[in-house]
């Protein structure tokens, strides 16, 4: 018993440690999002109203990026440039791969919600005078981001989980922090991880609560979809 | 007067389907034509001909001296002096009645917002639906949303406007109010086509009909001459039988 209490108590030391590299798994996190945001709406953009050709190219990348397994693409991003003498740092590496990765995924829940916006909704858009991407812009994109929170919440738990692979190119993530616990004192490795496990549950609570606000901030009625594994109440 | 629209021989096809074959007639400034004819004769495709939603195969469109289908025409612009109102009104799910309504002046138009929203309460009162600026399409009946995307339609002060079976979505009950503001503009003087079984408003407010049938124009004329004396008996048989179906009361 006191031997547990002891192990507490010099994880709890190591807890301010743990909490700084989580802010890199935190900022890797929002670099995630952004770089799979970005990428991830223009490749379904391409997919959906791309014609054929770029049509193509956009659907090979979208599987060429979520059949390659995570821990082999950080390792092509990090070690593949450094072969031609480009060194990038590690943080840079995990953007990129899990970056990319993240926008095959998100491309596939745009181009879902894209293709559920009604067809009418463009010819209306086209018959008062806006051109096609005017259209996409002003009519389409923001229904279709609406009708993607579901699956893009989805997504967003998984790329939350994914920071910790940046571990695997040496970033000084919450992972490593833990491994250098563990490498000092094995007797640790429970503890140390069940803080790490109990850091993720408070970031994906929080994540969770802030996609709620998000959602209902901008909810039009007659715009939800229903939610995986649930269906969703619609309020006035 | 030379007249607003003009429209010379049309021609559509999709795959093997000649839809259209060589649709002719020319509209004058303040009149309303309305277009009867059985399903699949190409009545909706003609109507997309028009603003280029579709793109004719053959023929010409004129916009007044613009030639609406030639190949360099300024496309957006044009479609912005068309106003086209749907048969399932595709108003913008997304936005309040007055947010569709003023959408057009300040993205095409480019409008000032201030001057934008006047004009869009504006139309929306001209259609009776002031009082639902604020409300989304989903809480809105469905003659009121026809209502407002006639108000869309109409902020954009065009120079025509063509309805495709604006009723054919809509309860019985609820298709009088969408009439009336048809009539209404009719009567101020607006240029428009009209898709509809509505006999009795075809009676009452159009110029004349157009009977169509299989991808041509079987026989035009003003409503008393196609209803008392058709000079194509096939004319008379349809327009029977949709005044039994829909009712034509005088
Ligand atoms: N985009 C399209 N692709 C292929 N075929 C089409 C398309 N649009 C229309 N058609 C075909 O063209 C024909 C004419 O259609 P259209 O909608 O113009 O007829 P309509 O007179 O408006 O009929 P309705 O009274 O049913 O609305 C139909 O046979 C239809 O199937
Ligand atoms: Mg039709």
């Amino acid at each position: 018993m006191e031997a547990v209490i002891a192990n507490v108590v010099e994880v709890t030391r190591h807890l301010p440690m743990l909490l700084r590299s989580s802010l890199i798994n935190i900022q890797l996190l929002l670099a995630l999002l952004v770089v799979g945001f970005l990428v991830g709406t223009v490749v379904a953009l391409l997919q959906v109203y791309g014609g054929r050709f770029v049509g193509v190219v956009a659907f090979v990348y979208e599987w060429v990026f979520r059949s390659i397994p995570a821990l082999v693409l950080l390792f092509l991003f990090y070690y593949g440039p450094a072969q031609f003498g480009l060194y990038i740092s590690s943080f840079l590496a995990a953007t990129l791969a899990l970056g990319f990765r993240s926008s095959a995924y998100q491309s596939q829940v745009f181009r879902g919600a894209i293709q559920s916006v009604p067809p009418g909704q463009m010819l209306a858009a086209r018959s008062l005078g806006m051109g096609r991407g005017r259209a996409v812009i002003s009519i389409v994109l923001p229904q279709a981001f609406r009708l993607a929170i579901p699956g893009w919440s989805n997504e967003f738990a998984s790329v939350v989980k994914d920071t910790t692979l940046a571990y695997a190119v040496g970033l000084n993530e919450i992972m490593r922090s833990a491994r250098i616990i563990v490498d000092r004192r094995y007797d640790l490795a429970m503890l140390a991880l069940l803080v790490v496990a109990l850091i993720f549950l408070v970031f994906t609570y929080a994540g969770n609560g802030l996609l709620g606000v998000v959602e209902r901030r901008v909810r039009v009625p007659g715009l939800t979809t229903a939610e995986p594994g649930g269906t969703r109440r619609e309020h006035g | 007067m030379d007249p607003l629209l003009r429209v010379e021989d049309i021609h559509k096809r999709y795959g093997t389907e000649e839809v259209l074959r060589g649709v002719s007639f020319q509209l004058d400034r303040g009149q309303t034509k309305v277009v009867i004819g059985p399903s699949g004769t190409g009545k909706s495709t003609l109507l997309r001909c028009i603003n280029r939603l579709t793109a004719p195969d053959r023929g010409q469109v004129w916009l007044e001296d613009v030639e609406v289908t030639a190949p360099r025409a300024k496309i957006n612009e044009i479609r912005s002096q068309i106003g086209f109102v749907f048969q399932d009104f595709n108003l913008f799910t997304h936005l309040t009645a007055l947010d569709n309504v003023r959408l057009g002046l300040v993205k095409v138009k480019r409008m000032g917002k201030r001057e934008a929203t006047t004009r869009a309460m504006e139309e929306l009162t001209r259609v009776g639906l002031k009082d639902k600026a604020g409300a989304y399409p989903a809480h809105l009946s469905g003659g009121q949303q026809q209502r407002v995307s006639i108000a869309r339609a109409l902020a954009m002060d065009p120079k025509l406007i063509l309805f495709d079976e604006p009723t054919s979505a809509l309860d019985p009950e609820l298709i009088g109010e969408v009439l009336n503001v048809m009539a209404q503009l009719a009567e101020d003087g607006m240029t428009m086509i009209v898709v509809t079984h509505e006999m009795g408003f075809a009676r009452s407010v159009a110029d004349e009909i157009v009977f169509m049938e299989h991808g041509v124009i079987v026989e035009q004329g003003p409503p008393e001459k196609l209803f008392r004396s058709p000079e194509v008996a096939r004319t008379g048989e349809f327009l029977r039988k949709i005044s039994e179906l829909y009712g034509a009361e005088e």
